[in-house]
């Protein structure tokens, strides 16, 4: 366990050394979130009924998902996995005595916390002093607090299995674009990154339920804002570990499949 | 059994051909043709423990996924491997720790961060116990001269500097067998000595066994008693250095400057030819030594100046491509 969690901390303190990166991506965060906010107040005073969402539920919404957005998109791609695929280093990899799936799991959850990090606290601290109506605002109670943190690490986990699995199916591939369009327009849309679950149309909800990518983002954070029931919550969070089980088995099975396969590009 | 053991190993590669240009490529979007190529066509050898082997061949010849092969990270489409009862590609985890691997065209160090970073996340991969690693480590340090450049960024290192560190890498968990492909490609003439000599240390210290691809005859020479020869996926000549010299270098060319003019036209000269200052004569060593030829030469006239041409391993090479026809 602890050969893999060194990649882990090494993943974790290189990041942690771009602080340009990290400043320029707390800027966008905050333009988005300022930017989204505004479209749907405008939405809201021009007098819609039966809107799914409080106004300050989803201005809670917008700002979390902001500051968590490093971690919680799904078409992430991993930049040296990548690279490794396309011009052979992958040699290097399959040379340690480590299984190759959980090597690429614990690089990129290490990668992308230490993205995540930086960012976080700034854009929370920010949203939380801006005035009405942009303000942030982090009431909650203990048991909404402890059950939504549990299911935002299963949250992480399950990303993390996601994303592992179509670096794996690259391996096959060996290019990463499609399978990366295909999860960008997906996950992006399902998981409630562009439009809030809640003002779906109630089919592409039920669809929605039974795929993965809304427990990534949506669910946890409406869990922590309370615009799900805590007992709903609990079901939900079932869901996420079937789903960590479901997508960890593949992709270990596939890696394996992969390794046996595998060619190696270049001399 | 032999430490290492390859017997009738074949591997195939499936390659997509795509037709050139954009019709070409649209084409081949529908209808992806493949062509096979056969990298390795039953190869088998056997390696004792501690042997440095050169595997030479031109590009293409396979010296590269033989090697992949080797080490764990390619499984072959038939034939069986063996090294030191394990089967590489089998007990992939477990064979890996016995190894270390060197590819010249990649890196294994962080890009980012200084190889010392880099050697302490190794220490963490292959479980290495605190005392042994910083005993290795120090001799490396020593041996390579490592000192003053293990705490520069890798980026930042010159290619002899860089590979020196890559080295080191791969031997801090002391494996049992180093894989060494093209260790000295791109290095200048005093790195690729020490790298040799290294080499050289490690395999005489710690009996370390040394499989290494190269093209640089030079390394060969400095290192590898024994050579297998491969072209176009086959083993061609499997033996010593010096055997495969007699059998081919056999041709030596000697420029005299003289102003007499003499024609000697014996069995033993291959090529005789007559410019302004002198002869130039190609003669056969397997039929007359070079010494009893100069003698004779000195009696037919008198030299101003002499050189012998004492064989470069290079054109060995070459005409022994040409006579396998690869």
């Amino acid at each position: 366990m602890r050969s893999y969690l060194s990649y882990f901390k090494l993943k974790f303190i290189t990041g942690l050394q771009y602080r340009a990166a990290a400043l320029a991506g707390m800027s966008t965060q905050l333009f988005f979130g300022f930017m989204y906010i505004s479209i749907y107040i405008a939405f809201y005073e021009s007098g819609s009924s039966n809107l799914p969402m409080k106004l300050d539920e989803l201005i809670n919404y917008i700002w979390i998902t902001q500051s968590f957005f490093m971690l919680i998109y799904a078409w992430y791609k991993d930049e040296e996995i990548i690279n490794m695929i396309k011009n052979g280093n992958i040699a290097y990899e399959l040379l340690k005595p480590q299984d190759l799936y959980l090597m690429w799991l614990h690089k990129i959850l290490g990668e992308r916390l230490s993205q995540t990090i930086l960012r976080v606290l700034p854009v929370i601290l920010i949203a939380l002093i801006l005035p009405k109506p942009y303000t942030l605002s982090l009431k909650t109670t203990l048991p909404a607090l402890t059950i939504s943190l549990i299911a935002l690490l299963l949250a992480i986990l399950l990303m993390g299995v996601l994303v592992t699995l179509y670096h794996v199916i690259c391996m096959f591939t060996l290019d990463e674009k499609g399978i990366i369009a295909i999860i960008m327009v997906a996950a992006d849309i399902l998981s409630g990154l562009v439009v809030p679950i809640p003002f779906f149309p109630k089919y592409l909800q039920n669809i929605n339920n039974f795929l993965p990518f809304r427990y990534i983002s949506d669910f946890p954070i409406r869990l922590y804002i309370g615009n799900i029931p805590l007992s709903e919550g609990i079901i939900s969070i079932i869901v996420q570990i079937v789903w960590i089980i479901i997508l960890f088995a593949l992709g270990k099975i596939l890696a394996n499949i992969a390794i046996k396969k595998a060619t190696i590009q270049g001399g | 059994m032999p430490f290492i053991m390859v017997k009738h190993i074949n591997k195939t590669f499936k390659v997509p051909i795509k037709a050139s240009g954009i019709i070409g490529t649209i084409k081949s979007f529908f209808n992806r043709k493949y062509k096979y190529i056969k990298a390795i066509n039953d190869i088998s050898f056997s390696i004792k423990k501690g042997e440095i082997v050169g595997y030479i061949g031109p590009n293409g010849a396979g010296k590269s996924t033989t090697i992949k092969i080797l080490s764990g990270i390619l499984v072959p489409d038939s034939g069986e491997v063996k090294i030191d009862r394990l089967i590489p590609y089998k007990d992939r985890k477990k064979y890996v720790q016995e190894i270390g691997v060197v590819f010249g065209q990649r890196s294994q160090l962080w890009w980012d961060i200084p190889a010392i970073d880099s050697f302490n996340l190794l220490k963490e991969i292959y479980k290495i116990p605190d005392n042994e690693y910083q005993k290795t480590k120090d001799e490396l340090i020593e041996l390579l001269n490592l000192k003053d450049i293990l705490n520069i960024p890798v980026r930042q290192l010159s290619l002899g500097n860089r590979m020196k560190c890559e080295i080191a890498a791969s031997l801090l968990h002391k494996p049992k067998i180093l894989f060494l492909d093209e260790p000295t490609i791109g290095l200048d003439a005093v790195s690729k000595k020490i790298v040799r000599e290294f080499i050289k240390k490690i395999n005489k210290q710690n009996n370390v066994t040394v499989i290494l691809t190269t093209h640089d005859m030079a390394d060969i020479e400095a290192l590898a008693k024994r050579i297998i020869l491969i072209g176009k996926g086959q083993i061609l000549y499997d033996g010593s250095l010096s055997k495969l010299k007699k059998q081919y270098d056999y041709l030596r060319k000697i420029t005299v400057i003289t102003k007499d003019k003499v024609h000697l036209q014996k069995p033993y000269i291959v090529e005789e030819k007559t410019f302004e200052e002198g002869i130039e004569f190609v003669i056969d060593i397997r039929k007359i030594e070079i010494n009893e030829f100069i003698k004779l030469i000195s009696s037919k006239m008198s030299i101003i100046d002499i050189d012998v041409d004492s064989g470069n391993i290079d054109e060995l090479i070459v005409k022994l491509y040409e006579d396998f026809k690869i």
